[in-house]
């Protein structure tokens, strides 16, 4: 991946995220959210894997991320300047932040990263490619994928049930 | 390498310069379309020298200037840069899903070869599907941000509408993934080429006719146009989610139906009608089930499959149309239920019956 590339899309990618975190107004950073997930998913587009970049997609940013914008349109949530106010909510804030910015360091501190070693081989022509991931999929995951698909209807059935106020 | 860029450059502006002009040029068959079905004369007053164009001076010109010189209102208690943003965000993926359409074979100039097609990825119908998932977010945006209870129940009845008819849409499309076995639109179309029993063309209507009427009813359902409008029902809710729009702002909304249905004709066409194909045309001239053969430079035979594209797409828009000024609007609950109760179910059927169908074949 052309490094030049790669830095402007992360410069876009942390402010998006930024956004998340600091716009006072729900529904922009809803936005700033779908706005992050669009930007992870050309950077799938330029480590060829052009099918996980439209399931990013896809998924997340189509469906995923609307519901959230509905739940903030019907509760009309209201600016809260005051959400990270609270004394318990900062100090876990800074206690969760810097645990994770430790677990960063240590994995980029183990040597051999960053040198060109790590992911040195070629990529295979089929990289990323929808038959090569269903092949995995259906094969050596197989087991995982299909216990995926139940918890999935388990959920599907539990939320009907949950939305339905007489059950008859 | 700059010759690449060139042509990918090349590429990329004939496609947007076709979506572009075939969303005026839809404006102009809408307008004079209506009105040869209400028996009117239609867009007539505009002319330039006295030359009205059958109305094309009135919809090609005057109205997009009208709408350029208008006032942009912006209401107050808004939010500024998301009501200015949303219809950009309305129209962007449904330009952009565009791309992934193939408009011809290859063309060969020396020794390079072009694919006629803007990206050809391999991922093709998944990405139009993907950029026409965050189309919503227009819709949303737009009646959120208005400051308008109009709005904000446009923009409800929009999202929930979408969302709902793009699961149809996407189990219609998995069907013919499974038919074509790729995801790939050109390959798709490649895979159209074939005859059966020597005469009829191998389209994908043939093999898939349950497809087609989900994905063209989900199409529709998807571009917000009548019947299933309800997101701009002007007797309730005025115009929906773009009411409080005017100007330069309201024309990229009307776009962007215009637009929509540009991208439903174009893969309707791809998937279903051979896209680029001409019955018995291989790439080097013509070969008749008769055994007739008429040799055609290559030129010819790319200048013939771009002639059959337009025509097929063309056909396609005009369709659109005319369901649009034939049946009346659904009510909301009938609109739900076609979608929930009508293509889902229909739309899963048919991939088991595929599956079932495409496994035998395999032996």
């Amino acid at each position: 991946m052309n490094p030049v590339l790669f830095g402007i899309l992360a410069v876009l990618l942390i402010a998006s995220a930024l956004g998340v975190v600091l716009s006072p107004s729900p529904i922009r950073s809803a936005l700033s959210l779908v706005m992050t997930l669009f930007f992870v998913a050309v950077e799938f587009l330029f480590l060829d894997a052009q099918l996980v970049a439209a399931l990013q997609i896809v998924v997340y940013a189509g469906a995923i991320m609307v519901l959230f914008l509905f739940v903030i349109m019907l509760l009309n949530l209201q600016e809260e300047p005051q959400a990270m106010a609270r004394l318990g909510m900062r100090a876990a804030a800074v206690v969760l932040g810097s645990l994770f910015l430790l677990a960063v360091v240590h994995f980029f501190a183990k040597p051999g990263i960053g040198t060109g070693t790590g992911m040195a081989g070629a990529v295979p022509a089929t990289f990323g490619s929808t038959e090569l991931l269903a092949e995995t999929l259906f094969t050596r995951f197989l087991f995982a994928f299909e216990i995926t698909s139940v918890l999935l209807l388990v959920a599907i059935i539990g939320a009907v049930v949950l939305a339905k106020k007489t059950l008859t | 390498m700059v010759i690449d860029l060139l042509i990918a450059a090349i590429k990329a502006l004939i496609v947007v310069g076709m979506v572009l002009n075939l969303a005026g040029i839809l404006g102009w068959i809408e307008r004079k379309g209506s009105a040869l079905i209400q028996d009117r004369v239609g867009a007539n007053r505009a002319s330039i020298f006295g030359f009205a164009g059958a109305g094309l001076v009135n919809t090609m010109m005057a109205d997009p200037l009208k709408f350029l010189t208008k006032e942009d209102v912006i209401p107050t208690g808004v939010d500024r840069l998301l009501h200015t943003l949303a219809p950009c965000v309305n129209l962007f993926p449904a330009l952009v899903a565009y791309a992934a359409i193939p408009f011809g074979d290859v063309l060969q100039v020396g020794d390079r070869v072009v694919n006629l097609q803007a990206v050809g990825l391999n991922v093709g119908i998944l990405y139009v599907l993907a950029m026409m998932s965050l189309g919503v977010y227009g819709v949303v945006l737009g009646g959120w941000a208005s400051n308008n209870r109009f709005s904000l129940l446009g923009g409800i009845r929009g999202s929930a509408q979408m969302i709902s008819y793009e699961l149809g849409m996407g189990l219609a499309i998995v069907a013919l993934v499974m038919t074509y076995g790729t995801l790939d639109l050109q390959e798709m179309v490649r895979a159209q080429g074939h005859l059966i029993g020597g005469w009829i063309p191998g389209w994908g209507i043939l093999y898939q006719p349950v497809a087609f009427f989900l994905f063209l009813c989900a199409g529709i359902a998807e571009s917000k146009r009548v019947p299933f409008d309800l997101p701009e029902g002007e007797s309730e809710l005025v115009s929906g989610y773009f009411t409080e729009y005017s100007g330069i702002k309201y024309l990229m909304f009307f776009m962007t139906d215009f637009v929509e249905v540009a991208v439903v004709a174009g893969l309707i066409t791809t998937m279903f009608f051979g896209g680029w194909q001409v019955p018995y045309l291989l790439r080097d001239g013509f070969h008749f089930p008769w055994g007739a053969v008429v040799a055609l430079p290559q030129l010819v035979v790319v200048v013939l499959q771009l002639i059959a594209f337009t025509v097929k797409l063309l056909v396609f828009c005009w369709l659109q149309v005319l369901i649009r000024w034939s049946l009346p609007r659904f009510r909301y609950d009938q609109v739900m239920r076609l979608g929930w109760k009508g293509l889902l179910p229909i739309a899963l059927l048919n991939v088991l019956a595929t599956a079932v169908v495409v496994l035998a074949f395999q032996g």
